[in-house]
C-alpha cells in the first residue's frame, strides 16, 4: 500500500507528461549548452566556470548589502550584512547523468547548509529522474532564488515568511519538458521528506511553514514517515508569458510513534500560482507569485495559529537605460518596484466574528544597475506595514538598502 | 552618462541623510509602553531583558508550553502593554464565596481552554460559577505596587461612614508561600491586601507574573512549580532571573501620559467627572512610598483608582469571586490610558471586566450597586456635558 503510494505519483506523472517549471530556465536564454543537454532546470541555468576539459564546473553567487531601517522611530542604525554566499559544483558523470550541488553560507557562516545535491538522469527529454537533496518546486521563487536574478535586496516576504524559501528536502522525482512551436510545457513531481509540527508550534507564535527548516533531521529521516508531494506544471509561450501552477502537500504531525497512535493525521497543503512576462515594446518584466496555504490545526489549539494563509508578490522591472556606463558597455539601469502582501491568518475570530488580521504589506521601489547581466547593484527603499493578529495600528518599517549580488 | 550617475548618487545621499524617509516615533503620550524616566544603566538593561521576555518570548512545546494553556506569550494578550481583546480573554471558575474554590480538582481557578495536540483542554464543570476576564493594560504597575497599605486603607470606608453610598474595601487575601510581604505591609488575621487583578486577588507583581506563566501558558517556575495538567511539581520551565526581569519590566513601565489636558472640553469634563462622584472610586491622585527605583520613590501619580473593591450591583455580578471579595465586587480599574485602549483592542473598545461594553458610555451605564448614584448623576447631564466627560476620559 505504502509502496503503491510512492510509485503512483511517478507513473501518473510520467504518463501525463506535461509541463514543468523551472521558470528561470524558461525565462533566461539558456546561454550555456549544458542546460540544453540535460533537461533543463533553474539550478543548472547558472553561469558556471569550467576549466579546460575537466568534467566539473564551478559557480556561485554572493550577496551583501548595507541598510538603514527604522521601525516606528526606532532604528538599529547602519547595518552591513553579508547575507549569503553560495557555491555550486556541477559535473557530468556520464552522457546524460549529471550531478549538481549547492552549499550556502548564510549571514557569514552562522548557517551553513547543503541546499541542493542531486543526481539527474535523462531517460527521455520528457522523463528525467532526479534524486538527492532537491528544491521543492512550489511557486517560482524557491527554485529560482539566486540573488543576482533579482532587483531587490530582500527576498520576497511570501517566500521567506510564508513559504519556506530554499526549501529543500531529500527525495526523488521526475521532470520533463516539451517544446512545440512557441510553446513549452513542463512538469516536475517529487516525493520528499517534509514538514513537522513546528509549523504550528514555533517562536513566531503563528502558523509558520518556514519553521520546518529548523529541523535539520529532515535530511536523514522523515518526521512521520509520510512523504511530502510536490508537483508543478508550467506552460510558456515565448511571446506571451509563462504561467506555473504548483502544489505541495503532506502530513505534518507525528500521528503515531512506535506503533502507538498519538493524534489524527493533520495535513498541510499549499497551492501556488506564478507567472512572468515581458511586455512587448516597453520591455517591462513582470514577475509574480501567489500562494494559498491550508493547515489542519487541531480544534483544541489557539486561533493564533491559522488554518489558512495566503500571500505573494509582484515585481515590475523597467529597463530605463541600456548603454555603456562607467566603462561597462552592456550596462542596464532598471527602475523597479515590488509590491508584496502576506496574510498569515485568514479567518474570523470565533469569539467576536471579527477579522483576524496578522498581515503585512510592503512596497519596495528600486533602482538597479547591471554592469553585466550576472551582477546587480541595487538600491531599494522599503516601506512595510505590519499589523498584529488583533488588527491594531500597523508597525511601520522603512528605510534604504544598498547592495550588490553577483555570480562568480 | 556620467551625469546620470552623479544625479543618482546625489539623490541617494540627500535622501538617506534625511531621516524623514523612516517612520517617526509616535509621541510618548500616544504609547503605553516604554520605561519610567531616570533608570540607571543596569536598570535599563534589566528593563530590556524583561521587555524581550514579555513581548518576544513565545513558548513552544519544546520550551514548556502547556500542555494546557490559554496563550503562548505574555505579549499576545497584552499587546503594546494595552488592554486585551475577547480573543485573549481568560475564564476563571469555581468560587462563589470567601470559603474558597470548590472546583480545584477540576482545574479551577483558571480555565485552560487550549491544549497541545493530543491533549484535551479543560471545560467549565457543570454548575461551576465562572467569570470572564479581559486583559487590563499593564501600565504604571510599579506606581500601583508602591502605594502603601495605609494609603489604601485610608481610602476604604467599609461601613460607609460618610453615608455617600460608597463603601470600598480591600481584598484581604492569603499570601502565597513564595510572596515576600512589602516592608510595612499590614497583616490582618493572617491576611494581606491584594491589589492586582480584577478582584484584587494578587498581592504583588511576582505573584501576578508567576501565576500568569503557570496558569496562562502552562510554564512552571520555582515559584509555581505545579504543572496545570498533571498537578505534579515539575522542573522549572523558566529561570527565576527571567521571571524577576519581567517583574522589573512591569514595575518600571511608565505611567500613561494625558493628552490635551488643557483643552476646554477636557477641563470641563474633569469637573463633571468629579461632580458626578466618579472620582470617589476612580481616585485621581495617589502617591507611592519608598522604592529603590528613583522614578517610583515617593511620587504622586494619577491612575483614577482607589485599588478597592466595590459592589457594582447585580448586573456585573457573575457569581464568581476570589479571596474575600464578594461576587458582585470588583476592584476599581485604573482609568489612565483609557483613551489609548483601542490601539491594543483592534480598533474598538472592550471595557469592564469581561469586555462587554463597546463604548465608554456603555461602561458607565452598566455601573450599578455603589456606583448607582454616580451613574444617575451622569444620566442627568446634558448631551454636551456627557460628551465633555467622555472627552476627558479619552484624554487619559
Ligand atoms: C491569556 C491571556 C494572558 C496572558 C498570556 C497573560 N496575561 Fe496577564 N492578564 C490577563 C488577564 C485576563 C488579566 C486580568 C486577570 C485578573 O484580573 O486576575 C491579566 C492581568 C495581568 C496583570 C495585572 C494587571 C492589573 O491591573 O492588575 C499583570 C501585571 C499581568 N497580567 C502580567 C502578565 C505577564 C507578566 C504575563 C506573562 C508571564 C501575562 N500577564 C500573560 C491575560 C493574560
Ligand atoms: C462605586 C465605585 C465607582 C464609581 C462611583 C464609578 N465607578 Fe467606574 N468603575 C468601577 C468599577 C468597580 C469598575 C469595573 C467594573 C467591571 O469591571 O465590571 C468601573 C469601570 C469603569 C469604566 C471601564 C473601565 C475599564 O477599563 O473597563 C469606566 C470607563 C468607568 N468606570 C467610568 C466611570 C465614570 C465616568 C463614573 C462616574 C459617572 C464612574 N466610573 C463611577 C467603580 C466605580
Amino acid at each position: 500500500m505504502k509502496k503503491l503510494f510512492l510509485v503512483l505519483p511517478f507513473t501518473l506523472l510520467a504518463a501525463a507528461a506535461m509541463a514543468q517549471i523551472d521558470s528561470t530556465l524558461l525565462r533566461r536564454k539558456p546561454k550555456d549548452a549544458a542546460a540544453n543537454a540535460l533537461n533543463m532546470n533553474a539550478v543548472y541555468n547558472r553561469p558556471f566556470l569550467s576549466v579546460a576539459k575537466l568534467p566539473v564546473a564551478l559557480g556561485g553567487y554572493v550577496e551583501a548589502n548595507w541598510q538603514h531601517l527604522g521601525t516606528n522611530g526606532v532604528t538599529e542604525g547602519h547595518q552591513f550584512q553579508m547575507r549569503r554566499m553560495s557555491l555550486f559544483v556541477a559535473s557530468t558523470v556520464y552522457k546524460r547523468i549529471k550531478f549538481l550541488s549547492e552549499i550556502e553560507f548564510e549571514d557569514g557562516a552562522k548557517e551553513i547548509s547543503l541546499e541542493y545535491a542531486a543526481l539527474d538522469m535523462e531517460v527521455h527529454p520528457l522523463f528525467n529522474i532526479r534524486g538527492g537533496i532537491v528544491l521543492n518546486p512550489i511557486g517560482a521563487f524557491n527554485q529560482n532564488h539566486d540573488g543576482p536574478k533579482w532587483e531587490f535586496v530582500d527576498r520576497p516576504i511570501s517566500a521567506t515568511q510564508l513559504l519556506p524559501d530554499t526549501w529543500s528536502n531529500v527525495g526523488f522525482g521526475v521532470y520533463g519538458k516539451k517544446y512545440q512551436d512557441s510553446w513549452v510545457f513542463a512538469y516536475e513531481a517529487y516525493v520528499t521528506n517534509g514538514f513537522d509540527d513546528r509549523i504550528i508550534d514555533n517562536r513566531e507564535g503563528k502558523t509558520f511553514l518556514p519553521a520546518a527548516k529548523q529541523n535539520p533531521a529532515r535530511f536523514e529521516e522523515s518526521f512521520n514517515g509520510v512523504p511530502l508531494i510536490t508537483a508543478k506544471a508550467a506552460i510558456r509561450n515565448k511571446r506571451i508569458a509563462e504561467v506555473g501552477l504548483s502544489y505541495m502537500g503532506g502530513i505534518y504531525n507525528k500521528f503515531q510513534d512506535e506503533g502507538v497512535v498519538l493524534d489524527a493525521r493533520r495535513r498541510v497543503d499549499v497551492m501556488a500560482l506564478d507567472m512572468n512576462t515581458t511586455l512587448p515594446k516597453l520591455n517591462t518584466a513582470i514577475t509574480g507569485e501567489w500562494a494559498w496555504i491550508s493547515v489542519d490545526v487541531p480544534a483544541t489549539y489557539t486561533q493564533q495559529y491559522a488554518n489558512k494563509q495566503r500571500g505573494g508578490f509582484i515585481d515590475f522591472v523597467q529597463p530605463v537605460y541600456k548603454r555603456s556606463l562607467m566603462g561597462f558597455e552592456k550596462s542596464v539601469v532598471n527602475a523597479a518596484c515590488r509590491v508584496e502582501y502576506v496574510d498569515w491568518n485568514v479567518g474570523k475570530f470565533e469569539v467576536t466574528g471579527g477579522n483576524i488580521a496578522d498581515h503585512l504589506l510592503a512596497v519596495v521601489p528600486a533602482l538597479s544597475w547591471r554592469p553585466t547581466s550576472q551582477t546587480v547593484v541595487r538600491l531599494n527603499y522599503r516601506y512595510s506595514w505590519k499589523t498584529d493578529v488583533l488588527g491594531n495600528p500597523p508597525i511601520k518599517t522603512a528605510g534604504f538598502q544598498l547592495g550588490f549580488s553577483s555570480y562568480f | 552618462m556620467n551625469r546620470l550617475f552623479i544625479i543618482v548618487i546625489t539623490v541617494f545621499i540627500t535622501v538617506i541623510s534625511c531621516r524623514k524617509t523612516e517612520p517617526s516615533l509616535p509621541a510618548d503620550s500616544q504609547m503605553l509602553d516604554g520605561p519610567v524616566e531616570g533608570l540607571t544603566a543596569s536598570q535599563a538593561q534589566q528593563f530590556l531583558r524583561g521587555d524581550a521576555a514579555f513581548n518576544d518570548q513565545v513558548f513552544t512545546k519544546e520550551t514548556g508550553l502547556g500542555p494546557l494553556f490559554v496563550s503562548a506569550s505574555c505579549g499576545s494578550c497584552h499587546a503594546g502593554d494595552g488592554k486585551g481583546h475577547p480573543f485573549t480573554t481568560l475564564t476563571r471558575f469555581g468560587q462563589s464565596d470567601s470559603l474558597g474554590n470548590t472546583f480545584l480538582a477540576s482545574g479551577a481557578p483558571q480555565l485552560q481552554n487550549r491544549a497541545l495536540p493530543g491533549f484535551d483542554p479543560e471545560h467549565i464543570p457543570a454548575g461551576a460559577p465562572f467569570s470572564k476576564f479581559t486583559p487590563p493594560a499593564n501600565t504604571g504597575m510599579g506606581f500601583i505596587d508602591a502605594v502603601t497599605d495605609e494609603d489604601i486603607i485610608a481610602m476604604s470606608d467599609p461601613d460607609d461612614a460618610d453615608g455617600d453610598g460608597i463603601s470600598g474595601v480591600p481584598n484581604w487575601i492569603t499570601l502565597k508561600s513564595y510572596v515576600v510581604p512589602r516592608v510595612g505591609s499590614i497583616n490582618k488575621n493572617g491576611h494581606h491586601i491584594g491589589r492586582f487583578g480584577k478582584k484584587s486577588g494578587a498581592y504583588d507583581l511576582v505573584q501576578q507574573t508567576a501565576a500568569a506563566y503557570n496558569q496562562d501558558m502552562g510554564i512552571t517556575s520555582t515559584y509555581e512549580p505545579f504543572d496545570t495538567y498533571s498537578g505534579q511539581a515539575i522542573d522549572p520551565e523558566i529561570s527565576n532571573q527571567t521571571l524577576l526581569d519581567v517583574v522589573f519590566y512591569l514595575k518600571t513601565l511608565k505611567a500613561p501620559i494625558q493628552r490635551n489636558a488643557n483643552s476646554a472640553d477636557v477641563v470641563n469634563g474633569k469637573a463633571l467627572f468629579l461632580q458626578a462622584g466618579c472620582g470617589k472610586c476612580h481616585v485621581s491622585e495617589l502617591k507611592t512610598g519608598a522604592s529603590p527605583v528613583a522614578a517610583l520613590n515617593y511620587k504622586t501619580f494619577y491612575p483614577y483608582t482607589d485599588l478597592l473593591l466595590h459592589d457594582m450591583g447585580a448586573g456585573l455580578d457573575d457569581g464568581y469571586t476570589e479571596g474575600n471579595a464578594k461576587t458582585s465586587e470588583w476592584r476599581t480599574p485604573a482609568l489612565w490610558g483609557l483613551g489609548l485602549s483601542k490601539n491594543s483592542q483592534g480598533g474598538v473598545y472592550y471595557l469592564l471586566h469581561d469586555g462587554r461594553a463597546n463604548t465608554i458610555e456603555e461602561a458607565i451605564l452598566l455601573h450599578g450597586g455603589e456606583a448607582l448614584g454616580s451613574r444617575n448623576k451622569y444620566n442627568a447631564l446634558t448631551a454636551k456635558e456627557k460628551q465633555q466627560l467622555i472627552t476627558f476620559l479619552e484624554s487619559l
